[in-house]
C-alpha cells in the first residue's frame, strides 16, 4: 500500500539494523514513549533486529493503561444510569475497572456505544435530546484537540445533553517523572511522533538538557522506529543530548497551532492519577471553569473512592522501564489479558498484552516459513 | 465464542460428531455419507457492497459444507422477522437467497417462519442448515492435519469484514470495498475431483484467517507457520485497517478459504485453485510443524517471528 509499505520494507529495515550495529560501541537503554510504538516493535520484532547492546523498553504511553481505576469504575457508574448514552474509543471497553469492565454495563442493557471521534457522540446528542450523552475522553495530547472541539462545539451550539468524562495524560511530566527517578536506566527517548504532531517539541528540549537525555521525536513503522533508534544511538554515542525529529513528514517544531490554542481554550493542566504509576503533578488535563458544566463527573455526581491496585502487579515499574514484562512473576499465568492484573495488560497497547500476544513462546530454531514455494 | 464452545457446549452434548471441531459434521446413514451443517446470520446492515443477508444465508451454510469436503445439496431456511418489517425488504432477500441458492446449485427445501414484537429483532434474522452429499473416501478433518501440510488460501482477505465496516461507520474508499460473499463448493470439489490429497479445509468467517488457523493447530495439535508478505490484502482494505486500527488477520470474510494438502500435492492444487475464477490470487502462505503444539508463528513483513494469536472477543478499534 502506498506509504505503507515503503515503511516496512524488510531489505531497508535490515540495512538500517546493520548501520546501527556498526555505530554502537557501548550498551544502551533506550525508552519508546508511545504504547503505539511499543506495539510495532512487538508485533513487527523491530527489537530482534537489534545488537544485543541496545535494550529498548517501554514507556507510558498508552492512554488505556494508565487510566486510573477509579476514572473506570466512575465511568462504569455513569454508563450504567438508565438516561445516559455512554461513548468512548473501542479499546476503552474491555478495561477492567473494580469490579467490571464496559463491555458488562452493554452486556446488562447500558446503552454503551463505540465511536470513532468526539465529535460522533455530538452528533448522538443532537440526536437524543432526551437523553444525557456522555464521551469518555482518554488519550494523550494527540486526542486532545478533537476532544477539545467537542466540548467547544457543544458550549457554542448549547447542546447541554452532551458531557465528557476527562481522563487526558501529557507526556512531558511523565518523562521528567522517569527520568527523575532513582531508579531510572533509560538514556535516551523515542518521543511520540503523533503526541509531537499536535503539539510540537520545543516543549521536549529543556527535559533533553536538564537530564542529558537524547530525545528523537519518532513516527509509528518499523523503518521510523529504526531510524529514531539509530538517531538516538548516534547521539548517545557520540555524547550529545539533543532534541531530534525523525518524524519529519509529519511534525515541525512549533506543532499544529491552531490544535494548540482549542486545547488550551477548553482544557487546563491538573494533576493525574496514573494506574500503575501513581500520582503525577500538571500530567493531567481538565476542563476550563467556562466549560466546567460539560464536566461529567460534576452533572452526575459520581463519588470519589480510592483503590488498592494489586500488589503483586509491578506494571509501575513497566511503565517506568525499569523492568519488562517476562521479569514479572505472574506474567502469562496469574495475569493474563482475560484477566489482567495491571495496567500494562488491560490494553493491546500495554507492554505485557503486547508481549503476551505476540511473544508467549520463542519461534524453534530451524523454522523453515517461506522457504518453500 | 471459542470458549463457550470448549467449555459449555462441546461438554453439554458431547459426541464423536461434536468433538471433531469442524464447520459440519459428517454423518454415515445407511451407506451414505453425508455433512450436516447450521448457521444462524444476524449481519447488519442487511444490505451492504457485495452481497447481503440473504446471500451470506445460503453461501455460508454452503460454505461449511464445503469445507467437510461435501457437495451441497439441501437447505432449510429459517426466518425471524421484526414485526414492521417492509414487505420490499424481505422480497429483496427472498429473491437474493434464490439466487444464491441456483448458483451454488442446492434446492431449499424445507423452512419456517416466525415474527417478533418490534424491537426484539434486527430487520431479519435468519437460520440455514444444509446436508451435503460426500463422494470421497478422503477424511477432511483439523485431525488428519499433519507435520509438513502445506497451507494454501484462495485469495485476499478481509474484504468482507470492511465492507460491512464501512457501512455501519459511514466511511467511504475512492472505490468501494464489496463483500467477497461467494459459494466455495465447486472449487473444493474440483480439488477432490483432481486426486489432491486434502487433509483440512476451513472458510475464513468470523474471527478471519487468525482464528482458523489457531483452531485447526490446536484441534491438531499441531505448530503452523506463515509468512505475512505471502497473504494477499488488497491496497484499499489495508487502508481502511490502517485507518480503523484493526489487523485485516482478524478481519471476517466470506468467500476465503485454507486448505491443508499433503506436501506432494502443493503445487498441483496451488494451480488447480489458480486456475478458478474463486482463487485467482490463491498462495501458499506456510506449512505445519510438528511444534510448538497449537501455536500460529508468522514471519512479520519486515522478516521477524512472532505468534499470530487468537482474539479474545471481537476486535476492538483503538484510540491511536
Amino acid at each position: 500500500m502506498k506509504f505503507i509499505d515503503e515503511y516496512r520494507d524488510a531489505k531497508a529495515a535490515h540495512r538500517y539494523a546493520r548501520a546501527i550495529a556498526r555505530m554502537t560501541k557501548k550498551t544502551w537503554t533506550i525508552m519508546e514513549v508511545c504504547g503505539g510504538q511499543t506495539h510495532a516493535i512487538v508485533k513487527f520484532g523491530v527489537d530482534e533486529l537489534l545488537p544485543k547492546e541496545i535494550t529498548l523498553v517501554h514507556g507510558p504511553g498508552c492512554p488505556v493503561c494508565v487510566t486510573s481505576v477509579e476514572l473506570i469504575d466512575k465511568a462504569i457508574e455513569i454508563a450504567s444510569r438508565h438516561e445516559v448514552i455512554f461513548c468512548s474509543f473501542g479499546d476503552m471497553l474491555r478495561v477492567p475497572g473494580t469490579g467490571k469492565d464496559l463491555l458488562s454495563v452493554k452486556a446488562h442493557g447500558g446503552d454503551v456505544r463505540i465511536v470513532y471521534s468526539p465529535l460522533d457522540s455530538l452528533k448522538i446528542a443532537r440526536e437524543n435530546p432526551a437523553k444525557e450523552v456522555v464521551f469518555f475522553a482518554v488519550g494523550f495530547e494527540t486526542t486532545a484537540p478533537a476532544n477539545a472541539m467537542a466540548v467547544y462545539q457543544a458550549h457554542q451550539q448549547r447542546i447541554e445533553n452532551f458531557s465528557m468524562l476527562v481522563s487526558h495524560v501529557l507526556v512531558p511530566p511523565a518523562m521528567e517523572a522517569i527520568l527523575s527517578s532513582p531508579a531510572n536506566r533509560v538514556q535516551g527517548f523515542l518521543a511520540a511522533g503523533h503526541v509531537c504532531t499536535v503539539m510540537g517539541y520545543k516543549e521536549y528540549e529543556p527535559i533533553a538538557r536538564k537530564y542529558h537525555a537524547p530525545i528523537v521525536v519518532t513516527g509509528f513503522e518499523p523503518l521510523d522506529i529504526l531510524q529514531g533508534v539509530y538517531m538516538c544511538v548516534k547521539q548517545l554515542e557520540e555524547g550529545r543530548f539533543e532534541v531530534e525529529n525523525q518524524y519529519t513528514r509529519s511534525v515541525r517544531r512549533e506543532g499544529n497551532q491552531p490544535a494548540q490554542q482549542l486545547i488550551r481554550e477548553v482544557f487546563r493542566v491538573v494533576p493525574r492519577k496514573w494506574r500503575g504509576v501513581g500520582e503525577i503533578a500538571h500530567s493531567g488535563l481538565g476542563l476550563n471553569p467556562k466549560y466546567e458544566r460539560f464536566d461529567a463527573e460534576q452533572r452526575f455526581g459520581v463519588t470519589l473512592h480510592t483503590v488498592e491496585e494489586s500488589s503483586e502487579c509491578i506494571s509501575g515499574l513497566i511503565l517506568q522501564g525499569i523492568k519488562k514484562p517476562h521479569e514479572c512473576p505472574a506474567f502469562g499465568t496469574r495475569c493474563t489479558p482475560e484477566h489482567p492484573l495491571g495496567a500494562t495488560m488491560v490494553s493491546s497497547e500495554g507492554a505485557c498484552a503486547a508481549y503476551h500476544r505476540y511473544r508467549r513462546l520463542r519461534v524453534p530454531e530451524g523454522t523453515r516459513i517461506g522457504q518453500k514455494s | 465464542m471459542q470458549q463457550l464452545i470448549e467449555k459449555l457446549i462441546g461438554p453439554a452434548f458431547k459426541n464423536p460428531y461434536l468433538d471433531e471441531r469442524h464447520d459440519g459434521a459428517v454423518i454415515k446413514l445407511n451407506g451414505a455419507k453425508l455433512a450436516f451443517t447450521t448457521d444462524s446470520y444476524v449481519v447488519h446492515p442487511l444490505f451492504f457492497p457485495g452481497g447481503d443477508i440473504g446471500e451470506l444465508a445460503v453461501n455460508g451454510t454452503v460454505n461449511d459444507l464445503a469445507m467437510c469436503g461435501a457437495r451441497p445439496l439441501f437447505l432449510s431456511v429459517a426466518l425471524i422477522l421484526e414485526e414492521g418489517l417492509p414487505m420490499e425488504t424481505l422480497w429483496r432477500v427472498v429473491r437474493s437467497m434464490q439466487q444464491a441458492a441456483a448458483q451454488a446449485g442446492v434446492q431449499l427445501v424445507t423452512g419456517d417462519t416466525k415474527v417478533v414484537d418490534k424491537g426484539k429483532g434486527d430487520g431479519i434474522f435468519i437460520n440455514t442448515a444444509g446436508i451435503g452429499g460426500i463422494e470421497h473416501d478422503a477424511a477432511i478433518s483439523p485431525r488428519s492435519v499433519k507435520p509438513g501440510d502445506l497451507i494454501l488460501l484462495n485469495g485476499d482477505v478481509g474484504r468482507h469484514g470492511i465492507a460491512i465496516m464501512a457501512v455501519r461507520e459511514g466511511l467511504s474508499f475512492e472505490s468501494e470495498i464489496e463483500s467477497d460473499c461467494a459459494p466455495l463448493a465447486h472449487l473444493v470439489l474440483r480439488l477432490l475431483d483432481e486426486g489432491i490429497e486434502v487433509h483440512c479445509l476451513r472458510d475464513l468467517t468470523r474471527g478471519g484467517l487468525s482464528s482458523a488457523l489457531n483452531e485447526i493447530a490446536q484441534t491438531a495439535s499441531v505448530g503452523v507457520a506463515i509468512d505475512e508478505r505471502r497473504i494477499p490484502v488488497r491496497q484499499d482494505v489495508q487502508g481502511a485497517c490502517e485507518i480503523l486500527g484493526l489487523d485485516p488477520l482478524y478481519v471476517a470474510n466470506e468467500g476465503r478459504f485454507i486448505a491443508f494438502v499433503a506436501p506432494s500435492d502443493g503445487e498441483r492444487a496451488l494451480q488447480i485453485m489458480q486456475s478458478d475464477p474463486l482463487g485467482q490470487d490463491a498462495c501458499l502462505i506456510g506449512e505445519v510443524l510438528g511444534e510448538p503444539e497449537g501455536v500460529v508463528m508468522l514471519k512479520s513483513q519486515i522478516g521477524a517471528n512472532r505468534i499470530l494469536d487468537m482474539l479474545s472477543g471481537e476486535q476492538l478499534p483503538r484510540i491511536c
